[in-house]
């Protein structure tokens, strides 16, 4: 068994005619928790989606849990959350997650346990569409919860969330990867970035750090990570010109 | 393909259905008021009612379903619910026969309704059977399902979607023979009509009307406009993509 859930291989991915990925490569482990930081616009939802297997790559090879990605058999095992709720707004929270948990052949407590571990056990009854945006998300997270996927990919979840919901989400997810789930969390905001094992800077396309929260900020000597981030991008810019 | 999620995709149709009433209420009520309408139109020619509102009850399914599943499979494409769906065990199949499978359970209901009240209230009188015109309205509605979901590929926004119901709909309609009897059309129309499913499902009304049996030509119209569907929805399966650019 590989101990690498996510590898990638010199990715690039042209959307139109504009390069979104200049050669992407990193390796994700196992059972860890790992942000992919970034400012909006720097290919975060691009490489996220070549490693569920919706993107049409350019070059490059993306292997999830030892298989190419977008294998028939990751679907079982591949849990994923858009950046946009992708829940039906005309369902209550209930019936989404019951139809989404009928998909992996689960059945009602599967989904009426991944509504509870979002908190939203009290909203169960009521329209997605008549949820807050931050309800909507955790609608949509619960669904990707169910049938306890190996690795769960997740585009900006904790977006408009308030900060104790935000803090329970990060137990959770660092609950599940202490169970063996790799997560992949993506974000914009750096008060986030401490919260991750490991950390995957992305700005135009292409990484500029994969290391550790701690050793990122011992490699720009600073406790900061935003203006770590900030260092990074400089460094890059100063050995380009 | 799954029967299992096929069952639990169309299940979870019928749900987003049952949620939104107006839209049932309007699936029920409009084709029994545009009939009531037909019939006091005729009032004094009640052999022309008797054509036309035949006719009728076979092309109300077929447009209304073709809007709604349009509009609905259009939504799961904007939304981001049809990439997620993608991305778990469920087939290409699963979700369009799903689809197909929840409509037609809507329209079965429909045409039962209209069926119900054009034959009880509106006194319609065909020499056939009336079930065997709830038959026929409910393969016509599977085939705006399937049609429907075709053509919700090459739009982008609801406002393209609807376009499409004078694209594909609406020359359907002209040229099935309810305005001018086939037979009178130039050769050329007669030609279009020919490779238009409708022309068919119009037919086999007709074959319902003027015989007190089921007929050859009924039977054969059908399986004509049952396998125009099946073929719209293996093309619809094309155009669903795993992966996009």
């Amino acid at each position: 068994m590989n101990s690498n859930a996510i590898e990638v291989d010199d990715l690039v991915v042209e959307r139109g005619k504009r390069r979104v990925l200049h050669g992407i490569g990193c390796s994700i482990p196992a059972g860890s928790v790992t942000g992919l930081l970034g400012p909006s616009g720097s290919g975060k939802t691009t490489l996220i989606r070549a490693i569920v297997g919706v993107q049409i790559v350019r070059s490059g090879t993306v292997t999830v849990l030892g298989m190419p990605a977008g294998t028939a058999e990751l679907r079982r095992k591949v849990g994923y959350v858009t950046q946009a709720p992708s829940v039906y707004a005309d369902l209550s929270v209930r019936e989404n997650a019951r139809y989404f948990a009928s998909l992996y052949g689960l059945g009602a407590a599967e989904a009426d346990r991944a509504i509870a571990d979002v908190g939203l056990a009290d909203a169960a009854r009521q329209l997605v569409g008549n949820l807050s945006g931050g309800q909507r998300s955790r609608a949509s997270l619960a669904c990707a919860l169910i049938g306890t996927p190996e690795l769960l990919v997740l585009d900006e979840p904790t977006v408009g969330q308030d900060p104790v919901l935000r803090a329970d989400l990060w137990g959770k997810f660092h609950e599940m990867a202490a169970r063996g789930t790799t997560l992949l969390v993506s974000s914009h905001v750096m008060d986030e970035a401490g919260r991750c094992d490991r950390l995957l800077l992305i700005r135009d396309g292409r990484l500029i750090g994969d290391d550790t929260p701690a050793a990122i900020r011992a490699a720009a000597g600073t406790e900061d990570l935003e203006e770590a981030f900030l260092r990074l991008i400089r460094e890059r810019a100063e050995v380009a010109a | 393909m799954s029967v299992a999620i096929t069952f639990s995709t169309s299940g979870r149709i019928v749900r987003q259905l049952r949620h939104d009433r107006r839209t049932v209420a309007l699936l029920m009520v409009v084709p029994a008021i545009l009939l009531t309408l037909l019939y006091y139109m005729y009032e004094d020619a009640p052999q022309i009612f008797d054509r036309v509102a035949l006719i009728m009850l076979g092309i109300f399914p077929f447009v209304i379903m073709f809007l709604v599943t349009s509009i609905a499979m259009l939504r799961e494409r904007t939304s981001g619910t049809l990439e997620r769906l993608l991305t778990t065990p469920l087939g290409k199949i699963d979700l369009l026969f799903g689809y197909g499978l929840a409509f037609s359970g809507a329209a079965a209901v429909q045409g039962a309704v209209a069926t119900g009240v054009a034959y009880w209230l509106l006194g319609l009188d065909t020499l056939g059977s009336p079930a065997l015109v709830v038959l026929i309205a409910i393969v016509n509605a599977v085939l705006g399902v399937a049609l429907g979901l075709l053509c919700s590929a090459f739009a982008r926004t609801e406002f393209q979607a609807v376009q499409f119901l004078p694209v594909v709909v609406v020359p359907q309609i002209l040229l099935c023979g309810l305005f001018v009897p086939r037979e009178a059309m130039a050769g050329w129309l007669q030609a279009i009509a020919d490779v238009l499913p409708l022309t068919y499902a119009v037919d086999a009304l007709m074959e319902v009307g003027t015989s007190a049996d089921a007929t050859a030509t009924m039977w054969r119209d059908l399986i004509i406009v049952a396998g125009a569907a099946v073929l719209a929805l293996v093309l619809a399966a094309a155009t669903l993509r795993r992966r996009t650019p």
